[in-house]
């Protein structure tokens, strides 16, 4: 276990998580995605929100470029069971293994258990309440060591 | 794994990335890292973008950073928003209108949270700005929300400073016109196409007449982000802008050594914080704030000169 987390301030031991939330594809309901950025913030979080119609391509970029801990996929379209796979396998591709990816959105319980195997940490379903979320986040946000 | 100062200067985009990390933390590891990078600092053209909240400084570097990379010149954006003064948190949407050219490796784009409560651009945004530089890419464009304390200082990080207002903003204009064109190197009207186009980019062209500091006339330059109409003649004047400065000798030693005074003044003053923060003495009977203020600063000098020194990167030289 690594215990050092990300780049944590050498005086105040300040932390801030970073988180993108992300729209996959093709659905056009972001007010899933918009709630969670606001509430995340709210908790103190540093969140970038990439807007919606994202390729996998653009969303490990976007991961990369702004070093996030956490990628929030969100998904109303259905379409999660190809989608998550892909996005997974880039963020994969640009070296970012540890990045905790959740999921949020209308997902079947029957397919729950298909993303947990693909890689995904969490899943939150319509109806999960905010702070489950957010503690979610804030207690599994990945260890990093870095030297120079 | 190699350490992130080796990948770094590999070209390693994920590096480049985790050291902007370790600045915006003010990590040691950011310290050793900055320290060992300054020499190759000073070949970005680092342009600050300016202006109110809604007038479309996001849509106008979307388009800037597309007709840049037509020259073939690579770019790095430093997008800052604030931070919530209640959680510490951040919203930074600025990726939302810069969708367009996020698969070309020519292009960096960072978020960053201002984490300054006094409205003010914060060490890491000079930090930052310098990693950026190392690493290489052309122009660094820092875009910052015109308010408060943040004109003035990114005047003290940029090169060139364009500000970018709108039509329609009336009297507005009258409030901008004491402080904030001053700083302005380029002045850009945006949203070109809208009714009272004509009319301000006409006042902001009176209100600069008179003002030809170093002998730049700051020019009014129209444009229409969402078209990318006027958007190469502001490059070139952008350009133009660097040119002027670099052979102006004098003007360039002085600017780039105020940024490294105020880069480095900012430095110190962190460090004296943060003793202060670590020896929060003092007999809780005193009222003389200046002299407890004397104590503070006697301490620190002691601290510095007399025992070892407790903090700074100066800790991991091993001598």
């Amino acid at each position: 276990m690594r215990t050092q987390t990300r780049p944590v301030n050498q005086q105040t031991g300040e932390r801030r998580i970073r988180v993108l939330i992300a729209k996959p594809g093709l659905d056009g309901h972001d007010r899933g995605a918009k709630v969670m950025t606001r509430a995340l913030r709210d908790a103190g979080m540093e969140v970038i929100y990439t807007g919606l119609f994202q390729t996998p391509q653009m969303i490990a970029r976007a991961a990369l470029d702004e070093d996030v801990d956490v990628v929030g996929l969100s998904i109303l379209s259905g379409a999660h069971n190809s989608l998550v796979p892909d996005v997974i396998s880039e963020l994969n591709a640009s070296g970012l293994d540890d990045v905790l990816v959740v999921v949020g959105g209308t997902i079947p319980m029957s397919d729950v258990d298909k993303l947990y195997q693909v890689g995904v940490s969490a899943v939150f379903g319509p109806g999960t309440p905010l702070e489950r979320a957010i503690s979610y986040i804030r207690d599994h946000a990945p260890g990093r060591d870095d030297t120079l | 794994m190699n350490g992130l100062l080796d990948r770094f200067l590999d070209g390693d985009r994920q590096a480049l990335a985790r050291l902007l990390s370790h600045v915006e933390n003010e990590t040691t590891l950011a310290d050793e890292a900055m320290q060992a990078l300054a020499d190759r600092t000073g070949s970005a053209h680092v342009i600050g973008l300016t202006g109110p909240p809604g007038a479309g400084k996001s849509t106008l570097a979307n388009e800037f950073v597309r007709q840049t990379r037509n020259s073939g010149k690579t770019i790095a954006v430093l997008a800052i928003d604030p931070t919530s003064p209640i959680s510490g948190g951040a919203t930074l949407g600025d990726r939302i209108r810069m969708l367009d050219m996020q698969d070309d490796d020519g292009v960096f784009l960072r978020s960053m949270a201002s984490r300054e409560q006094t409205g003010g651009l914060s060490l890491a945004a000079f930090g930052a700005t310098m990693i950026l530089d190392a690493f290489g890419f052309d122009i660094v464009l820092i875009e910052t929300v015109g308010a408060g304390q943040d004109e003035v200082d990114i005047a003290r990080l940029a090169d060139t400073v364009m500000l970018v207002q709108t039509p329609g903003m009336g009297d507005s204009i009258q409030a901008v016109k004491a402080g904030i064109l001053e700083i302005a190197d380029v002045l850009v009207v945006n949203k070109a196409d809208q009714p009272g186009a004509d009319e301000t980019v006409r006042t902001l062209r009176e209100h600069v007449r008179q003002s030809t500091t170093s002998g730049w006339r700051v020019p009014v330059l129209a444009v229409i982000s969402s078209t990318g109409q006027g958007i190469a003649e502001l490059i070139s004047t952008l350009e133009q802008h660097q040119r002027m400065t670099s052979q102006q000798v004098a003007f360039e030693e002085t600017r780039r050594r105020q940024r490294l005074h105020y880069h480095a003044r900012m430095l110190a003053i962190r460090e004296l914080a943060r003793h202060i923060e670590r020896n929060q003495a003092g007999n809780p009977g005193w009222s003389d704030p200046h002299q407890l203020a004397e104590d503070m600063l006697n301490a620190f000098v002691q601290d510095r000169t007399g025992n070892k020194p407790t903090s700074s990167a100066k800790d991991h030289r091993a001598d």
